[in-house]
């Protein structure tokens, strides 16, 4: 009770704990938002042939083609600032490319059929293209599960951590050693009063996400509180253990960052983890951020059930229950 | 129940390089509804001491007692049955008064109501303020305060008058004369020797980790065998008296005790001002001695304890 009056009190921290997640949403929102591909920036080496052909590749509104002599395409291509050239040469064209780009890929194929049509392909196949854009599906909708995740980590660790720390540095942890106060008690209270602010700024997270870009939850609300609550649980628990000897708030967001670090980068919150080599899946299955957020995207956007998830939730309660026993038999109370 | 409080061959070393001992071999035993002060400046073991008996330090070894209880066993009655009141313990800024004992007040099995205790430090007008608003008096009698809420048998108070002015240093007294009127022990550490005179029954000096005297604090000065104090300084004065051999004359003049020489200051300890004084007026005229300053008054612990080091115990 006492630390949750603490914290509204605390009109910046507000600011920061529920709008900064939103803020994050709009600016990700917005650079993400689906919207067809953009511009194909294709250069053509400079030649009669190629002058000809770019009025063909002119039918296509989003190639932008510029003319330019070899060596200057060719800086180009590598500074990225084009995505692929060519050279056209009578009867055969040359492509240049780079393939670990989805958009060099992209303009090559694009370019290489406007290319054999205007030189009289005709295609066998009638094909019609349907564009995907259902909610569910797009990137806002794998992006809010995964911020979701990302503010339980970040919020639960600094907040727990922060407010340790703080509470060692000014002896308010010596003075209640010195009270019967039930240790387990304590550190249970400093979690349990994180919970509370977490679950309303989750909460405004995923009502402004569906208003502003109308974000659906396929899967069950309560399963989704559940989820929250116990990822909220686990990183503070995590939070306590990496503040149970911190002496100063320097050191202690040195950690904080250290463990956070590989969970923002390997764990799914911007793009999957799949992308990593199959091999160290299993490892990245098993840091806490990952269930958090696998589970969340599974129910939010293909409303899997909450029994689905068990071994996620498995996993979650383990690095808990795990993390706040050693930080109880850890804890350095005093200087 | 013998003793509130018993500590044997008390010793505290803390690793590191070189180790620092800082208690070394103390004994005490405090009786119940005493007061009990310790003594000392700052380094001499007090506070290192007092966390010991607290149970928030571990000793290095020796016995220790609480209430006729061991640390390691019983912590948890001990601590039902205790208050404390740390050196430079800051509660939260954010919390108000009430908030602040209400929490504490949950932590115990029994004790008074926040409202009564809010009575007892003069805080009531102050409870629904914010901790951070409070004045240092103020937060000083806060920090007082959830240390009784738990109606404890026995009060650690760890310099709880430090920086705080004589108004509010005289109320915080006044608070710990009113607990101790319920039969309750008392032990208060303090560099202040006044304090020291007028709240406590026994006094224990501390230097450099070990007590050097234990007492009554009128024990302690007839231990000076002399109970008056003069002071002064000379004009023309050229650093080492004592060398120069110009304190010798002064240690025969009648009824004094001895001699020390501080900062300047000349003390001569004795039985009878009255008798002294013309005697020294008229001796440091013959040498051509003009004095800067004099002052005469009743020994007290700071000349206890001045006599027992060669040092004065605080600044002021």
């Amino acid at each position: 009770m006492a630390r949750l009056r603490e914290f509204y009190r605390q009109p910046e921290a507000v600011f920061w704990v529920y709008f900064f997640p939103i803020l994050m949403v709009v600016a990700l929102g917005i650079a993400f938002r689906n919207k067809p591909i953009e511009e194909i920036k294709v250069d053509a080496v400079r030649s009669p042939a190629a002058e000809t052909l770019s009025e063909a590749l002119a039918s296509d509104p989003r190639i932008k083609l510029t003319l330019l002599d070899r060596e200057e395409c060719a800086k180009r291509l590598r500074t990225g600032k084009s995505d692929e050239y060519f050279l056209l040469d009578g009867e055969s064209v040359e492509y240049f490319l780079d393939p670990t780009r989805p958009g060099s890929i992209v303009a090559r194929n694009t370019v290489n059929d406007l290319l054999q049509r205007a030189a009289g392909r005709d295609d066998p196949v009638t094909v019609t293209d349907y564009e995907l854009d259902e909610p569910g599906a797009r990137y806002i909708d794998f992006l809010v599960p995964g911020l979701i995740g990302m503010g339980l980590m970040g919020g639960g660790m600094w907040g727990v951590g922060f407010a340790i720390v703080d509470m060692r540095i000014r002896k308010l942890l010596k003075r209640f050693l010195a009270t019967p106060m039930k240790k387990s008690h304590f550190l249970m209270g400093v979690m349990a009063s994180r919970l509370v602010f977490m679950i309303p700024e989750m909460i405004l997270l995923i009502v402004f996400a569906h208003y502003a870009f109308g974000v659906e939850i396929y899967g069950n609300w309560l399963a989704i509180i559940f989820v929250v609550l116990l990822g909220a649980t686990q990183f503070s628990g995590i939070g306590l253990l990496v503040a149970s000897r911190a002496k100063t708030l320097e050191s202690v967001s040195g950690l904080m960052n250290l463990v956070m670090l590989p969970m923002w980068t390997l764990s799914g919150v911007f793009f999957s983890y799949e992308r990593f080599p199959e091999t160290v899946w299993p490892i990245i299955r098993l840091l806490p951020l990952t269930p958090l957020i696998d589970a969340l995207r599974a129910i939010m956007t293909e409303g899997a059930t909450l029994a689905s998830q068990w071994q996620e939730l498995t996993i979650m309660t383990a690095w808990g229950v795990f993390s706040f026993a050693l930080a109880l038999y850890w804890f350095r109370w005093h200087d | 129940m013998e003793f509130a409080i018993r500590c044997e061959n008390l010793v505290k070393t803390y690793a590191g390089k070189p180790p620092v001992e800082a208690v070394r071999g103390v004994d005490l035993a405090i009786r119940p509804a005493e007061c009990f002060g310790v003594l000392g400046p700052n380094g001499a073991g007090k506070t290192t001491t007092i966390e010991i008996l607290e149970g928030l330090l571990p000793a290095t070894s020796g016995q220790v007692e609480v209430l006729g209880k061991h640390w390691g066993r019983h912590d948890q009655e001990i601590r039902q049955r205790i208050g404390v009141s740390l050196q430079e313990t800051q509660l939260s800024d954010r919390l108000t008064v009430y908030e602040t004992l209400q929490l504490f007040r949950s932590f115990y099995e029994r004790g008074s109501t926040v409202e009564r205790c809010l009575e007892q430090v003069s805080l009531t007008g102050k409870s629904r303020s914010w901790v951070k608003k409070l004045s240092g008096g103020q937060k000083q009698r806060l920090a007082v305060a959830t240390a009784i809420v738990g109606d404890p048998d026995l009060l650690f108070l760890d310099e709880p008058t430090t920086g705080l002015d004589p108004a509010s240093r005289r109320e915080l007294w006044d608070i710990i004369r009113s607990f101790r009127q319920r039969d309750k022990t008392v032990m208060i550490t303090t560099h202040y020797m006044e304090e020291a005179e007028r709240l406590c029954d026994r006094v224990a000096i501390f230097d450099h980790g070990k007590v050097i005297a234990l007492g009554t604090p009128n024990e302690l000065i007839a231990l000076l065998g002399a109970e008056h104090v003069i002071e002064f300084s000379t004009e023309n004065h050229n650093g080492d008296s004592r060398s120069s051999g110009e304190l010798d004359w002064m240690e025969r003049l009648p009824t004094v005790d001895h001699v020390d020489e501080i900062e300047g200051q000349i003390r001569l300890t004795v039985a009878q001002p009255h008798i002294v004084l013309p005697e020294l007026m008229q001796n440091l005229a013959q040498r051509n001695l003009r004095m800067a300053s004099l002052t005469t008054r009743h020994a007290s612990l700071e000349d206890v304890f001045v006599n027992l080091t060669g040092r004065q115990l605080s600044e002021n």
